[in-house]
Order: structure tokens, then C-alpha cells, then sequence
């Protein structure tokens, strides 16, 4: 076992600094270190998303990165998707349509979808599948998280149309 | 959409309310299993069978346990031998000894990911390399993968304290024989115009919950313990895992974490006694979370099966007999779904004659567990198909046909009772004239199936508590695991009854030692059953404020009326909110509960249709479009079972074209990760367009009948229909994958190409 790390790095918009040993991964650091257990382990090996956080503007499986790798680089985790003043759209969204049933999927498409949205504003139903097809979802057949992405993009567009 | 609709005038049963642990849910603070930490808490990690089938020779753990940090290791020595016998435990028989040997292998591995001894160290990683160090020595053994291997004369006996009643006390892979007969099967061929008879073989398939088995489990000093794990039932947990680590039942207490997951995979145990002993053995609390690998390897997934179905039909579509032979693999230990299987291979249509042989196979492959209306989807798609092939024979629609032999009120089942009120008829109706079955469907390549299905669904035990507030809100206690929005549902029928709103009743899901036992959520049975409890408890505090009102204006309790959170008694008046607000003055608080036994539940039926479109250069079939018609009584919240029928249509299409599990000839299971077990991902399926059909069950309060799984049956048939239609080749395997479909396609070109080639020669 080699010496622990120190790694300096913000996270959800805080400068963030943690111990880890070098094969540790970000999500073991972040549900294990740093108490932030939204992001789930589902596979270990990058295949069902259950861990997507956001790294600099990337959604990004945080099992497939080390804790290390997270020096100097900008993370957002579902932890921080909504504000005091209330729920992002998307987890909005999320809640109108019933687009999660066991829940343990969620975390991971909302930070999928967010970085869609970020980049995307107006995705297609064609663009929202592509960009989800890294999440696995078990319960649900996609039909609701799909129509959920679509219904919180249309609303933020019209919100900044208006 | 409903297509039958019940005149009860419901007021917040079938409205869609946000659900009440939504947003603990899309915030990531829902605490699931593996969310769990305690001080001082260690972390097991298991050892596993390289070998599909070997003798264990000895075990050394020495090196293991002097590796810094590690405190502890159990082999199948640390825990108590179980007696080898169906015995009461908890929900159902179970044969404690297969249970106990399959998370901890005795003398014998009998499968490739099999357990073998287990670690706990102070960091999951040093468990790891731990693990590692533990020296196992084996006699390799042939395995038998399949039950035809398994069945063979002179096959490897993988129990040899397997017996069956037929061959006495020969050792046997054949666990057990099941037969169902009526009528006289050869005058009813006889009977018939057209003969379809073809041999189906479906793979292995994992009910692939996206969160891994764990639990962590702390064993107090005063022999008191605890175990957090990710169930679908607390109180089974309670039962198996005090039996198999050797504890008093009562001494322990499950707290259902949420769960991420399940399909009937976590029904039964895995980690939770490890955990405990381990917890028992150190002084400290053990954390146990399997890896994917571990979940595709050593978990119960559901059975492969060869299944020989012959049917007969009359020129004008009467079907007047079945004869059907079918194998299903147990996995290592006995008790797989064929005895439902063979219950649900013909269950929705009238069949004068019949027989049914079912077999119950162990072979070198992990213990199947229950899987959404286990047994039925693999026998669909051999009877469902067949269906299909005589409607095509005959010139008759697909719907049209099974109409002329749907079962209905009063029709007897396979294994002989008459159906009650059913709406498997209203499941056909219903995607007949639906906009989908409707439209025209052009191009090359592209076919149309449809497929039906049937299951039983479960009763048994709930328990609800319902504790009514000083505001007229209220807390809603139950022990049904909630998997899919469940807590919604009960919360909504509480509100229902007490003429409140859904937000203001709110659910918990509650431990063993805190709520009456309550059985598995499994079987379709939690928005039924334990909706029912919830129904009567609180009927139980609207007697209550009945009789504090009666006792206010001293009249008789049943003089007084409630309705819409109002009691009334002639011109007097008083609403839910005045009278809880005083409860401390009319005879303390108001808690109304209700522990139930629900014996006979409302079966269910599905109907589905899909549209594929084959490339017949790669075999790849696309779902172009895909629609489920099912008879769920009544919907408490519609989102939600919706959600339930597009949920079990998706898995049914995984298991159709991708799924299976790939052993290699040493029975070394070859794809443990989710890259190679190839779930559908969302650019795999369209939107699943379903339609609700209401025919109210009779003898439950609501009429609801369970919606968790009878939409995962037609499925496959419906896939294997749309591509026959499409390219007319019958599929008789499953997955219907790529390399599979192309085999096909490639021998029905066959004939003429194998002229252009040896032409060419």
C-alpha cells in the first residue's frame, strides 16, 4: 500500500482538498472519503453510469478515474445539482414524469442530462438517447426519463425565450 | 388511456401525485445499502470457485490472516450444518442446507463464482489482496451445463444426495418431475387440422438490478444484532440469514435499506449472514458489497430451458391440444420455475387435452433465483409462437385466434380451479384497437408480432400501521419494500380511505422490530396485498373517529357517516381536521392497523405488440415500435404502473435479443460484466406505448391486481413473431441475437446459395 495523497480540487463549486491512496477511485473517494454516496456504484468498469459526476464540463463514469486524477479539475456531483431556492429543472422533471422507479440510476442520468443540456440546450429525442446510452436504467425502459429530459429542455428553453 | 373503466368514484386513486421519496431520490440522498458506514466497520470480501465443479481438498488461510490489517476469515466451518430438508422459513419451504452450502460451499464448488471462504479486513482493498492469499486445494470434476448434459445417462451427479420420487434412490440431476394432464391428448390431435411442433431453447438471463448485493450487518455484544441490507423482503432476510449464521431469529433486526433493484433476485440472501459472522467473529461492524462480476457470477439469475411444444388446432382455429416437454436448469441447487412454467404455458387459452412434463434440473451453474414471473417468459415464448404459427397455418389474425380460445370467467386453470373474473379478453380488445395494431406497417423487412401472457401473482402477509396527526395528516408504517414507487401507491390509498390528500399522508418502510411481519415485495403482491392493509388500517382509524364522534353528539358509531374527511350524523358536522385536533381530549390518539392474510389475489393478464425491422445482412433486429395492454384491476397511481408495464416490456425485448449467459466448455462464465451481459440501453428501444386495462379484481378492496410482472411474458414470442412475419423464419432460441438471427436467415437462403456456391466451386 502506497502513501496517502493530498488533492486539491472543487467540488460542487467548493475548493475541496482530500487524502486518498493513489488506487483509490474518484468514486471511492467521493462516497467513501468525502461522504458524497449519490453518485452509485453499479459496475466498476464504466458500463452503467451509475456514477457519472461532471469533470470540467465532461460527463465522466467517476469509477474509471483515480482520486488522484481529480488534482486541479472541477467536479460536480449530484450533490449539488439543486439550490436552496429548489430542485434543478431536470430533477423536476424527473419527479412529474415518474422517470425513476428504484432510484438508484437517477443520480447518473441527471448529471448526463445536465451535461447534455449544458452543451445541448434543444437536443432531439435522437440526441437525448445517444447522450443517455451510457446510463443504464433496469426499471423503466428509458420511455420516462427520455420524455422527462425532453419536457425539462423544452422548459428551459422556454424559460429563456420568455 | 383505460379500457374498462370501475364506477367507484375514487378521489385520489388513479391521480398521479409526485411520489413521496421522489425527491430523496433525484437529490442522491436516499440512503441505499451500500450508502451505509458505521464507526469502526470493517469490509468483507469473498473468495469464489474458479471451478464450475470440483472437490475442495483443503483450505489455508494463514497467509491471509497475517496480512496487516485483515481480522478475520470464515470458511463453511464458522457456520452451523442445516438440515437437508424443505423446511418453514420465513415466506416459503426453503431446504436450509442448499441454502447454507450455496453462500458458503462445504465439500464440493459447484459452480463457477461459488463462495468459499470470506475476509474482513479494515479497507475493502486489503480484503481484496487478502483474499488472494487464501490457498485452496481442488479436485476439478466435469461439470454438466445443461439439463440435457445433466440428464444424460452417466452424467456428472452434481448432488449426490439428490433423489426424485421416480427413480427411487438412484443419484440424479432431476430434482423433481411435475405433471399436469386433462383430456385425452392423442384424440385431440386427432381432432386437429394443423400440427405445429418444434423444441425451444432459451439462455440463462440475469434480472440485472443496476445496484449490487450488500448488506452490513453488526453483532452486539449482548447477542443482539442488526443487519442493513438492499431486500425485497426484511422479514425473509431475518429468517435465512439468523438460520444460516446460526442466531436466533428474533435476535436480529433487518433495516431495509432502499433498494436498487431486484426483479425477485433479492428475495433470498447472499452476503447478510457472512456479514454477521464475520461481525460476530470480529467485535466490529462488517460491510459486504459484491462486484458486478460477483452479481453476474454467483447470484441467482433466472433458468435457461428446453421446452418441446406440440399444439393442434382445427381449420377454423379451435385449439384441441398441447403436448409439452420442459427442462428447466435449477442451477446448482434444486428449484427452479418450471412448475410455474408449466402452469403458464397454455394458462390463457382453453385446451380440451393436454399434458404438461416438467422438469427440475440441477446443473453446474449458479442457484436460480426468482426473475419476474419466473418460469412463464421462457414458456411463452415456446407456446406463444406456436400460437402464432397455427393462427398463420389457419389464415387467422394473431388476435382473432387467441380470441377463439381465450380463457374467461369460470374456465378452468392448468393446475384445475376455474379462473374468477379475468381480463385477458380486454388485454386482446385492447391492442386490436389500438392505434398502433391499427396502422399500417410498410417496408422491407419489417413484421409484426403480437404475444399474451399470464401470471398468478401472490397474497400472503401485510402489515400497516396508520397513526393519524393532530393537523389531519398522516404517517403511514408499513414493511413492504419499496422497488418502484410502492410507498406512493399505499400512501395514496391510506389518503384515499381517510378522505385526505396523498401529500399529506407520508410512508415510511419500516424494520422488522418495528411494523407486523410483512412478506416479500415480490409476486406483484405490494401494491395488492399490502395496499389492502393499508386499505383496512385506515378503515380501522375511520372506525375510530366514528365512535369519538358518536360518543360527542351520543349516538350509536354507526349512526354516523364519513365521507371526503368529513363526519357527519344529520345536521351535525364535523371534519377529520376539528376532531384530530382534539384527539388528546376524546381518548388519546388515533392509530389504526391492520395484519392481513390475502389467500386469493386477481391473476394477471398481458397483451403485447411489436414492430421490428430485420437487417438481414447482420441479423440485427430494430424494435420500430412496441405497445403493452395489461389488466392491472385497478391502477392506484397510473405513472407508476405504466412504469411497471414499459419497465418488464424492455427486459422482455433484453431477453429476446441480447441476454444470455455464455459459458465455455469448462463452464467458466465468459461475459460477468455489463459490456458483454448486454442490457437494452435506451438507444436500443423506442418509447413502449402502453395501454391500462381495468377489469377490477374481485375480493380486493380497490380491485387491483399486481402489475409488477406478467409484462415481461409475451415479450420474446412477440419479438420472434415480428421477425417471422418479417423474414418468415421461426426462431426457436433465445436471444434472438445478431449472430443467431443471421445463422437463420443465412439457412433459409441456404438451398438456392448452396447451388450459386458449389457452382462456383
Amino acid at each position: 500500500m502506497s502513501k496517502k495523497v493530498v488533492v486539491e480540487t472543487t467540488i460542487n463549486g467548493e475548493a475541496t482538498e482530500f487524502l486518498c491512496e493513489p488506487r483509490q477511485s474518484l468514486l471511492e473517494v467521493l462516497r467513501d472519503e468525502l461522504e458524497l454516496t449519490g453518485s452509485k456504484e453499479g459496475c466498476l468498469t464504466g458500463d452503467c453510469g451509475a456514477c457519472t459526476v461532471i469533470i470540467n464540463g465532461r460527463p465522466t463514469c467517476s469509477c474509471l478515474v483515480l482520486g488522484v486524477e481529480a488534482q486541479g479539475k472541477k467536479i460536480d456531483t449530484i450533490e449539488g445539482l439543486a439550490r436552496p431556492e429548489g430542485l434543478h429543472v431536470l430533477q423536476r422533471k424527473f419527479l412529474e414524469h415518474a422517470a425513476l422507479q428504484c432510484g438508484i440510476c437517477t443520480p447518473g442520468f441527471l448529471m448526463s442530462a445536465k451535461a447534455l443540456l449544458d452543451r445541448n440546450p434543444s437536443p432531439t429525442e435522437a440526441e437525448i438517447r445517444y447522450a443517455l446510452a451510457g446510463n443504464l436504467c433496469r426499471c423503466t425502459g428509458y420511455d420516462k426519463i427520455v420524455r422527462a429530459v425532453i419536457d425539462a429542455a423544452n422548459t428551459l428553453s422556454g424559460a429563456r425565450a420568455a | 388511456m383505460a379500457a374498462a373503466t370501475d364506477e367507484r368514484n375514487f378521489k385520489v386513486i388513479g391521480t398521479r401525485p409526485i411520489r413521496h421519496d421522489g425527491v430523496d431520490k433525484v437529490t442522491g440522498r436516499a440512503r441505499y445499502g451500500a450508502d451505509y458506514a458505521f464507526p469502526d466497520m470493517l469490509h468483507g470480501k469473498m473468495l469464489r470457485s474458479p471451478y464450475a465443479h470440483a472437490r475442495i481438498k483443503s483450505i489455508k488461510v494463514d497467509k491471509a490472516l497475517a496480512l496487516p490489517g485483515v481480522k478475520a476469515v470464515v470458511t463453511s466451518a464458522d457456520f452451523p450444518e442445516l438440515p437437508d430438508k424443505m423446511e418453514a422459513a420465513g415466506e416459503a419451504p426453503v431446504n436450509l442446507a442448499h441454502l447454507s452450502e450455496n453462500l458458503m460451499a462445504r465439500d464440493k464448488v459447484l459452480y463457477d463464482g461459488h463462495a468459499i471462504a470470506a475476509v474482513a479486513a479494515t479497507s475493502p482493498h486489503i480484503a481484496e489482496e487478502a483474499v488472494k492469499l487464501i490457498e485452496v486445494e481442488y479436485e476439478v470434476l466435469p461439470p454438466a451445463m445443461t439439463v440435457e448434459d445433466a440428464m444424460k445417462p452417466g452424467a456428472p451427479i452434481i448432488n449426490p444426495k439428490l433423489r426424485n420420487k421416480e427413480e427411487g434412490d438412484k443419484p440424479t440431476n432431476v430434482a423433481a418431475h411435475i405433471q399436469f394432464k386433462r383430456g385425452a391428448v392423442e384424440a385431440g390431435f386427432k381432432e386437429a387440422d394443423f400440427i405445429v411442433e418444434r423444441e425451444f431453447r432459451t439462455a440463462m438471463v440475469h434480472q440485472g438490478y443496476l445496484e449490487p448485493h450488500n448488506a452490513v450487518a453488526i453483532y452486539n455484544a449482548d447477542g443482539k444484532s442488526t443487519i442493513y441490507t438492499s431486500t425485497q423482503g426484511s422479514f425473509a432476510v431475518r429468517a435465512l440469514a439468523s438460520a444460516v449464521a446460526g442466531v436466533p431469529e428474533t435476535s436480529l433486526k433487518v433495516v431495509p435499506a432502499e433498494i436498487g433493484g431486484g426483479f425477485g433476485g433479492k428475495l433470498t440472501i447472499y452476503l447478510d449472514p457472512i456479514a454477521l459472522v464475520l461481525s460476530k467473529k470480529t467485535g466490529h461492524p462488517v460491510k459486504m458489497v459484491m462486484s458486478r462480476a460477483d452479481v453476474l457470477r454467483a447470484t441467482g439469475p433466472t433458468s435457461g430451458s428446453t421446452i418441446r411444444c406440440k399444439m393442434g388446432c382445427t381449420r377454423d382455429g379451435k385449439l384441441t391440444a398441447a403436448e409439452i416437454w420442459m427442462a428447466y436448469e435449477a442451477g446448482a441447487y434444486p428449484g427452479s420455475p418450471v412448475g410455474a412454467g408449466a402452469m403458464t404455458i397454455i394458462a390463457p387459452y382453453n385446451i380440451p387435452n393436454m399434458i404438461i412434463d416438467a422438469y427440475d434440473v440441477v446443473v453446474n451453474r449458479p442457484k436460480t433465483a426468482a426473475y419476474r414471473a419466473p418460469g412463464a417468459t421462457n414458456a411463452a415464448m415456446a407456446s406463444e409462437t406456436i400460437i402464432d404459427e397455427l393462427a398463420e397455418k389457419c389464415g387467422i389474425d394473431p388476435i382473432e385466434f387467441r380470441l377463439k380460445n381465450a380463457v374467461k370467467e369460470g374456465d378452468p386453470q392448468t393446475a384445475g380451479p376455474p379462473y374468477k373474473r379475468i381480463g385477458f379478453i380486454e388485454t386482446l380488445e385492447a391492442i386490436k384497437n389500438s392505434p398502433h395494431y391499427k396502422s399500417k406497417l410498410e417496408g422491407p423487412n419489417r413484421g409484426r408480432g403480437v404475444a399474451s401472457g399470464f401470471w398468478f401473482n401472490v397474497g400472503m402477509n401485510s402489515s400497516a400501521v396508520v397513526n393519524l396527526n393532530a393537523d389531519a395528516t398522516a404517517s403511514l408504517v408499513i414493511g413492504s419494500v419499496d422497488v418502484g414507487g410502492t410507498r406512493a401507491a399505499q400512501a395514496m390509498v391510506a389518503a384515499e380511505v381517510l378522505g385526505i390528500k396523498a401529500e399529506d399522508v407520508r410512508p415510511s418502510v419500516a424494520d422488522t422490530d418495528t411494523i407486523g411481519y410483512t412478506d416479500m415485495t415480490g409476486g406483484s403482491r405490494t401494491a395488492v396485498t399490502t395496499g389492502a392493509a393499508v386499505f383496512m388500517a385506515a378503515e380501522d382509524a375511520v372506525r375510530q373517529l366514528k365512535e369519538r364522534a358518536a360518543k360527542r353528539w351520543e349516538v350509536k358509531p354507526e349512526e354516523v357517516a364519513y365521507q371526503d374527511g368529513v363526519l357527519s350524523c344529520g345536521d351535525k358536522r364535523m371534519t377529520i381536521k376539528e376532531m384530530a385536533a382534539q384527539f388528546a381530549r376524546t381518548g388519546g390518539p388515533i392509530s389504526g392497523r391492520a395484519s392481513i392474510n390475502l389467500r386469493s389475489v386477481g391473476p394477471s393478464f398481458a397483451t403485447v405488440c411489436v414492430d421490428v425491422e430485420v437487417d438481414t445482412d447482420t441479423g440485427k433486429v430494430k424494435i420500430l415500435r412496441a405497445t403493452c395492454a395489461q389488466d392491472v384491476g385497478k391502477a392506484l397511481h397510473p405513472s407508476y404502473v405504466e412504469g411497471q408495464m414499459q419497465g418488464g416490456t424492455a427486459q422482455g425485448i433484453g431477453w429476446a435479443l441480447n441476454e444470455e449467459y455464455v459459458y465455455d466448455d469448462r463452464g467458466n462464465l465468459r461475459n460477468f460484466g455489463l459490456l458483454d451481459y448486454r442490457m437494452p440501453t435506451c438507444l436500443d428501444l423506442p418509447q413502449i406505448e402502453t395501454i391500462i386495462v381495468e377489469v377490477p379484481a374481485p375480493g380486493h378492496p380497490i380491485g387491483s391486481r399486481g402489475v409488477g410482472e406478467v409484462n415481461i411474458v409475451p415479450p420474446p414470442a412477440a419479438v420472434a413473431n415480428a421477425i417471422a412475419r418479417a423474414t418468415g423464419v421461426r426462431m426457436t432460441e433465445l436471444p434472438m441475437s445478431p449472430p443467431r438471427l443471421l445463422k437463420a436467415l443465412l439457412k433459409k437462403r441456404g438451398s438456392a446459395d448452396t447451388q450459386v456456391a458449389a457452382a462456383g466451386r
